[in-house]
């Protein structure tokens, strides 16, 4: 079977963009941007085109990078392979539920 | 050089359109506005939503924001409907966008006997202008006189790999020909405003770039709740963005790589050419309503999950980074910037592609939005409370 594409922006980066949608222990060939392979992941979960993929574990409230920046943290444990959305990580920003509001 | 064919105005500046733009100083004058405008062709209401019952800071704001989009150089003569008895500077209104050196004409419906009168009258004065404006000749233009406004919205997760960094390719080269670009949607910096303060020209406005996304995330935090949902929206979350930080970081990209001049309020134009921020919250017909008073002439708006908006008097040129949207809306998109996700062009090749069109788009030819009509929608944006 052809294996799905995703595209890792940034050297630093610990997920992965999918290019494709992959479904459960599909291989997943990570791409830089200059189109080097640069990993490859099985996925643990159908993930759609557009959503994330670890490509390293990470416990909880270790920083999510993408674009080389931190865009949340880890809020609960993510394994190789695991989609990364709402459901495992958080924001920091924003956040007037933890700062209470005016 | 690189040109494009527009309509010179009085006071210098060169539209890409030539309507007759009829603005209803408060929203209860919008049905008057509606039918003039029905009436007579090459003619745009301004159908806000604003004007009365505010407190005077948005009412002043109002105000500015209504001569601003009067001021437009896509707006070649202006009428004013007005009920009589509103909180906006009707006069103000006028004496501004007459000083521009634009026809302004105006119909306040109780003095002219109510409704149908109004309508009776306004589009009298609307058909005089259409005839004396449909005379005008098209000039040579370079793009140094040119105003782009920048938008995304709908994104998903390819926003930020490929219509995005197609606008900012453009933006870089409009800059390049001595033009101008604003771009804005503070909500949209948080999480990248440190990349955003290592472009600005001076300190000085690297701080107002940290001051208005302080502000704007304070706004946001008000209510107590995490702003997820609100910011970023369901769709944006179904396309793959799991945060704020995310999104912003993909935002920014649109910007392209020039020094930022400086940050404008919500009612400001840019002072020079080059790149400017414009604090404005990430709402499509807010922020194309910011763009309009800019003075832009055309707008470039990226899309993931598919946005139809146009604007009343700006063309709005869809760029589309999702592949898959771009077959499923091509009637909606102009670009299909998608082709960068499938490998088949590099976003310096959409980007040229981008260019062309905004050339011949500024040059009349329609947009995708514009052929289908979708361009009333607009607002103002405030900050208080309607009172």
């Amino acid at each position: 079977m052809e294996s799905k594409k995703a595209l890792k922006i940034d050297v630093i980066d610990n997920v992965a963009t999918l290019l494709d949608d992959a479904h459960s222990d599909d291989i997943v060939c990570v791409y830089d941007k200059g189109g080097q392979a640069v990993a490859t992941v099985a996925s643990r979960s159908s993930i759609a085109f557009g959503h994330k993929i670890a490509l390293c574990g990470m416990d909880v409230g270790t920083a999510v990078v993408k674009y080389g920046e931190t865009i949340g943290r880890a809020s609960g444990k993510i394994s190789v392979g695991d989609h990364v959305h709402i459901h495992n990580m958080d924001s920091a920003r924003g956040r007037g539920d933890l700062d209470g509001g005016d | 050089m690189s040109t494009f064919w527009g309509f010179p105005r009085a006071d210098g500046k060169v539209g890409s359109r030539n309507y007759v733009v009829v603005i209803p100083t408060v929203v209860c004058a919008n049905e008057v506005v509606d039918a003039i405008v029905r009436q007579a062709q090459m003619t745009r209401g301004i159908m806000h939503h604003q004007g009365c019952c505010q407190l005077p800071p948005d009412l002043t704001r109002v105000t500015d924001a209504l001569i601003g989009i009067g001021k437009n150089p896509n707006a070649g003569a202006v009428l004013l409907v007005s009920l009589g008895c509103e909180g906006v500077d009707v006069d103000r209104v006028f004496a501004e966008i007459s000083a521009s050196g634009k026809p302004v004409d105006k119909v306040t419906i109780q003095e002219v006997g109510g409704v149908t009168r109004a309508i009776q009258l306004g589009t009298d004065i609307v058909r005089k202008m259409a005839e004396k404006l449909g005379s005008l000749q098209r000039v040579e233009t370079p793009l140094s006189e040119f105003v782009m406004g920048i938008k995304c919205g709908a994104s998903d997760a390819t926003s930020g790999l490929s219509a995005n960094p197609v606008i900012g390719c453009v933006a870089d080269r409009i800059i390049d020909c001595g033009g101008t670009v604003i771009f804005g949607e503070t909500t949209e910096f948080i999480g990248a405003e440190h990349i955003l303060r290592r472009r600005a020209v001076s300190p000085a406005v690297a701080d107002r770039i940290t001051d208005i996304v302080n502000r704007m995330e304070h706004r946001a935090m008000s209510m107590g709740v995490d702003m997820r949902s609100g910011q970023p929206t369901p769709g944006n979350i179904r396309g793959g963005l799991s945060s704020i930080e995310e999104k912003s970081l993909g935002a920014i990209v649109k910007s392209g790589t020039k020094p930022i001049q400086g940050v404008l309020e919500y009612t400001e134009a840019p002072s020079g050419p080059g790149l400017w921020i414009k604090d404005c919250p990430g709402r499509e017909i807010e922020v194309l309503t910011a763009m309009a008073i800019g003075g832009s002439q055309c707008i470039l708006f990226s899309t993931g999950r598919g946005a139809p908006q146009g604007f009343p008097t700006v063309p709005v040129i869809k760029i589309c980074g999702n592949p898959h949207t771009y077959r499923r809306l091509e009637g909606d998109m102009d670009i299909n910037a998608g082709d960068v996700i499938e490998n088949k062009r590099s976003i310096e090749e959409v980007g040229d592609e981008t260019f062309q069109a905004l050339r011949r788009v500024l040059s009349g030819q329609l947009t995708k939005a514009e052929a289908v009509n979708y361009t009333v929608s607009m607002d103002i944006h405030t900050l208080g409370p309607v009172i």
